[in-house]
């Protein structure tokens, strides 16, 4: 089995965001890069079946510039065998997902695993488009994959429940919690990263149908009314009268 | 040229945020001079669909295809690619839901349309060019994003636009068909399971949510949370770290790599608003916390904040909502 895990590289979760003084770009000073959280679950889930899988591979897939590779090595340490990055800057998720698309037609990966959505860009788009530039199934977003030759089974979540889907590879499917417990890199796992092979392949097309225009911060808070713990009940009063929300 | 929208119904109800998509999607065919045609999914009785003329929508689709009931990816893309094409639709309106954007993404390639998703605003469509804002970095930003493609496809974010009911007002339920093949259900589920919802409120459709954090100590305490949410007629949530211990379900759990939510109100409860949490919660219109820490940083994100302990507090509020009748 030919697994192939899409990553981004995302500011880190505890990043206060800023943006260029023209507004039109993210502020990457000072900010540290990791592997987007829901992809970790991707990436974990991948590396868990192809043990259980003799013979099974695991490929690490960035669209980015050379600036992701500490990442990339980072999957590699927690368990991939080898990685590909397409050399460009992601423009948007259409553009991300040809170049994901291409290479796994290339490469004839049975199962293509990213997460849900990046925490940067919360596109929730990039499954969908492969699975039909493929023309192959989609399950987003997953829960559980369970593998048994080439059928997976997966639970993938709806609002109030969750459906269990059943598909034969080759597919796609966009990950999150609880599938696995992402794992960390150790020791031993960071010292063979070095030696894994890592490609780095140019993008093809150039297309891009969406454009950034603008980045905004939201209104900052007017600042909280503090009600006395002893007169807690006021608080509701406040919520009906003043805020009119119940 | 139409306005498309696409409504997810379950137990035979539109679904509320497909009410504001309904709603988002004839105010955008207003602003294009054209009118907005529906394409039901899910099940529906037609009466409710009619009813969509309440939010200003004119036809509405609705395929009855059985195996149509459960979320399809396959069979329901195929549906709606038929409908936008037989409707000429050049804008293409669903909710920032797992089923909207499950669809929405394979719909852009299908028929080569721009995307947006968790957009929170209608389009600005002056100067030639059709703008949609969008929440970015888990809620800690928006951006102003361009559509450059000939159609586009919204994905609106749930409460971000109020529902219009114009009482009175019907829609034609028109019968449609996609001729779809058992090659289109192939990824059919085999089976779909619903869960437990405190008082039968879903947490992405609430517009009350209480919520718990660590600081509840312990699942035999969540009463006091379910109290509160029930008189309010509230969903009930909770932190990861609550879920990740499994006090509570997993789709209970908000934040940043959770469920995001943006309800009206939002009450958390012994949660100390680190930035992930915050980063799925702070849109909420009214945000209400209760700690014990009075240097909580939840408290610089809340127009309401009680210092004190949760299990003095909670029993108060809840007598209070209960008082109010
Ligand atoms: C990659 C990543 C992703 C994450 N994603 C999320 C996410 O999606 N959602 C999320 O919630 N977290 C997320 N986290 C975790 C987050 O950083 C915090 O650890 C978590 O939100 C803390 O939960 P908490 O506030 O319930 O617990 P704590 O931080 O332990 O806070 C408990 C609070 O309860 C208060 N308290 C205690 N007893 C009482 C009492 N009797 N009465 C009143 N108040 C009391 C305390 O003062 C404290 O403020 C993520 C972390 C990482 C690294």
């Amino acid at each position: 089995m030919k697994f192939l895990v899409c990553i981004s590289n995302v500011p880190d979760t505890t990043t206060k965001i800023t943006f260029t003084p023209d507004n039109k770009e993210f502020n990457k000073a000072g900010v540290q890069f990791v592997i987007n959280p829901w992809d970790e679950y991707a990436l974990t889930r991948a590396i868990e079946l192809k043990e259980a899988n003799a013979g099974s591979t695991v490929t690490v897939l960035n669209v980015g510039e050379a600036d992701t590779e500490p990442n990339i090595r980072k999957a590699l340490a927690i368990g991939a065998d080898d990685a590909i990055r397409v050399n460009a800057a992601p423009k948007d998720a259409f553009f991300v997902a040809e170049q994901i698309a291409a290479i796994a037609k290339e490469g004839a990966y049975d199962v293509i695993l990213m997460g849900k959505e990046s925490i940067d860009y919360n596109g929730f788009q990039v499954h969908g488009m492969v699975g039909e530039l493929l023309g192959v199934p989609t399950v987003a977003p997953a829960m559980k994959l369970d593998m048994s030759g080439n059928t997976a089974t997966l639970e993938r979540e709806i609002e109030g429940g969750k459906e269990i889907v059943q598909v034969n590879t080759p597919f796609v499917a966009s990950c999150q919690q609880p599938m696995c417990e992402p794992r960390i890199p150790n020791m031993r796992g960071i010292m063979t990263a070095r030696t894994k092979p890592l490609k780095v392949v140019p993008a093809t097309g150039n297309a891009a149908r969406t454009q950034v225009n603008e980045y905004a911060l939201p209104p900052k808070k007017q600042g909280v009314k503090l009600i006395d713990a002893a007169n807690a009940g006021e608080l509701i009063k406040l919520l009906r009268n003043e805020a009119k929300v119940i | 040229m139409s306005v498309l929208v696409v409504v997810e119904c379950d137990k035979g109800e539109v679904k509320k945020s497909s009410l504001e998509v309904a709603t988002y999607g004839a105010q955008l065919a207003a602003q294009l001079g054209t009118s907005a045609t529906a394409i039901a999914v899910g099940e529906a009785t037609d009466a409710s669909l009619a009813k969509l003329g309440e939010q200003g929508i004119t036809k509405v689709l609705y395929d009855k295809e059985p195996r149509l009931k459960d979320f399809v990816n396959n069979a329901y893309t195929k549906l709606i690619a038929t409908a936008a094409q037989q409707e000429d639709a050049k804008a293409i309106v669903l909710a920032n839901s797992n089923i909207g954007a499950s669809v929405g993404s394979r719909l852009s390639i299908r028929l080569q349309a721009s995307l947006a998703t968790n957009v929170v605003e209608l389009p600005k469509t002056d100067g030639g060019q059709f703008t949609v804002k969008r929440g970015a970095f888990s809620g800690k930003a928006f951006s102003d994003v361009a559509l450059n493609g000939e159609r586009k496809i919204i994905a609106v974010k749930k409460n971000s636009i109020e529902a219009q009911h114009e009482a009175g007002k019907t829609a034609e339920v028109v019968a449609f068909s996609a001729q779809l093949s058992d090659a289109d259900f192939a990824d059919a589920p085999k089976q779909v399971v619903m869960q437990d919802q405190a008082g039968g409120i879903l947490l992405p459709e609430a517009e009350r949510v209480v919520s718990g954090g660590r600081g509840m100590k312990g699942p035999e305490n969540w009463h006091l949370i379910e109290d509160l949410a029930k008189a309010l007629h509230a969903a009930t949530a909770c932190s990861k770290p609550v879920s990740d211990v499994d006090w509570r379900p997993h789709h209970e759990h908000v934040g940043q790599t959770g469920i995001t939510v943006s309800p009206n109100l939002y009450i958390a409860c012994g949660i100390s608003g680190a930035i992930q949490h915050l980063a799925g919660v702070n849109s909420s219109k009214v945000i209400v916390v209760i700690n014990k820490d009075p240097e909580a940083p939840f408290f610089k994100a809340a127009d309401y904040g009680i210092v004190g302990d949760v299990f003095d507090v909670l029993p108060k509020l809840t007598a209070a909502v209960k008082e109010l009748g």
